[in-house]
């Protein structure tokens, strides 16, 4: 069987609350990387809070419906950043959420390695119907890593995002296991 | 087309009112055990729940509403009786970014198709727009819930996005539809009146 945690670049972890955090409020004062990834105003958490934050986390147990990972370089053993699946048990569906908060680390194949992995988590360990993501126009990067990985756009929500003075549309894609499943078929 | 005078929380023959916490939850209970209105407007599963839940319900969303200023709910009443119709709600608020999803339901069977729910959109969408000031509101729509759709349309709503196969039921999978409607679309037409109307 394939190892389900690691891709060509990267494998996945799961870090001890300090060790998270130290990065954590590293990436958060990068605003780029933060309004880049979230919708709702960037802001900056203390070390001591994102810790506690983590360590509660960790203490409710694992949770059917949250799949959370950190993510570090098979070269380095660099912890560059994260992913989280969301699962809609009921309806067999799971938004993802990703970031690369090392700045060092983007636009080199990374991304792609982490979204690899995570649909075949998504599709071959939580068995869902689709998967689902929403991502920034002003965010061309991403948008053509999720259409590298197989992401289809299905709509675009008008201009719902205001930055700097501009309303920006957020695009919103989908993937379904048939089509995951023709894509990937033999070499998962 | 609006004043101040002009009251928000009065229509033709509906109003808006607050919740009423003993009567509202023996009769929204009554809606629970309707599973065609439950499907309607929820993704959740349908379940019947007595009034004592729909009471628990109430007093978690007031909490709610309290602690995150993030949601407007109103219960849609009667003129000429006060009696409970449905509710119409105003969640997930974003206040940076100036939008909104808004929620409708009308409860029970008799109260439907008599322009209840046109009267309690119109409403709604000037309470989003002129009060709260909001940008663009949302709506999220299965595909089988076909009344929805048309009274989103005649106000003006865009179907922008259709999330493929993201619900199951009666064995089969569901798109739903994400609709949109801009500040300066609901200008043009806050009354929602039909497109042929409006030419």
């Amino acid at each position: 069987m394939k190892d389900l945690f690691r891709g060509e670049l990267v494998r996945l972890t799961s870090e001890a609350p300090e060790t998270y955090a130290k990065s954590e409020v590293r990436w958060q004062r990068d605003s780029e990387f933060v309004r880049l990834a979230n919708s709702s105003p960037a802001g900056l958490s203390s070390e001591k809070s994102i810790k506690e934050w983590v360590e509660k986390q960790s203490e409710k147990g694992p949770q059917p419906e949250r799949y959370p990972f950190s993510v570090r370089t098979l070269a380095e053993d660099k912890l560059i950043g994260f992913f989280g699946l969301y699962v809609d048990l009921i309806h067999s569906e799971a938004w993802v959420g990703i970031g690369i908060g090392e700045r060092d680390f983007w636009s080199k194949g990374y991304g792609t390695d982490m979204m690899k992995i995570c649909l075949r988590y998504a599709f071959l360990e939580l068995g869902v119907e689709r998967v689902s993501l929403g991502v920034f126009e002003y965010n061309p990067r991403a948008l053509r890593s999720y259409e590298k990985a197989g992401f289809r756009l299905e709509g675009r929500t008008r201009k719902d995002t205001l930055r700097d003075g501009t309303r920006y549309d957020s695009w919103w894609m989908g993937i379904l296991r048939e089509e995951w499943l023709r894509q990937n078929g033999e070499n998962q | 087309m609006f004043d101040i005078q002009t009251q928000l929380f009065e229509g033709v023959d509906v109003r808006f009112g607050p919740i009423d916490h003993d009567k509202d939850a023996e009769i929204e209970s009554k809606w629970t055990h309707d599973s065609d209105f439950m499907r309607m407007m929820e993704t959740s599963p349908a379940r019947p729940m007595s009034a004592a839940m729909v009471k628990k319900q109430y007093e978690k969303l007031e909490k709610d509403m309290d602690e995150n200023k993030n949601q407007y709910y109103f219960a849609i009443r009667a003129k000429e009786d006060d009696h409970l119709i449905g509710k119409a709600v105003v969640q997930w608020i974003e206040w940076a970014n100036g939008n909104g999803f808004l929620r409708l339901g009308i409860g029970s069977a008799e109260d439907r198709c008599r322009g209840y729910g046109t009267q309690a959109l119109r409403m709604l969408l000037r309470f989003a727009f002129a009060e709260l000031n909001l940008f663009r509101v949302s709506a999220i729509v299965p595909e089988y819930n076909e009344g929805a759709i048309a009274l989103l349309k005649k106000f003006g709503f865009a179907q922008e996005v259709c999330r493929r196969q993201s619900l199951e039921r009666d064995g089969r999978r569901w798109d739903i539809y994400v609709f949109g409607l801009l500040k300066d679309e609901w200008q043009n037409n806050p009354d929602g009146h039909p497109r042929q109307a409006q030419a």
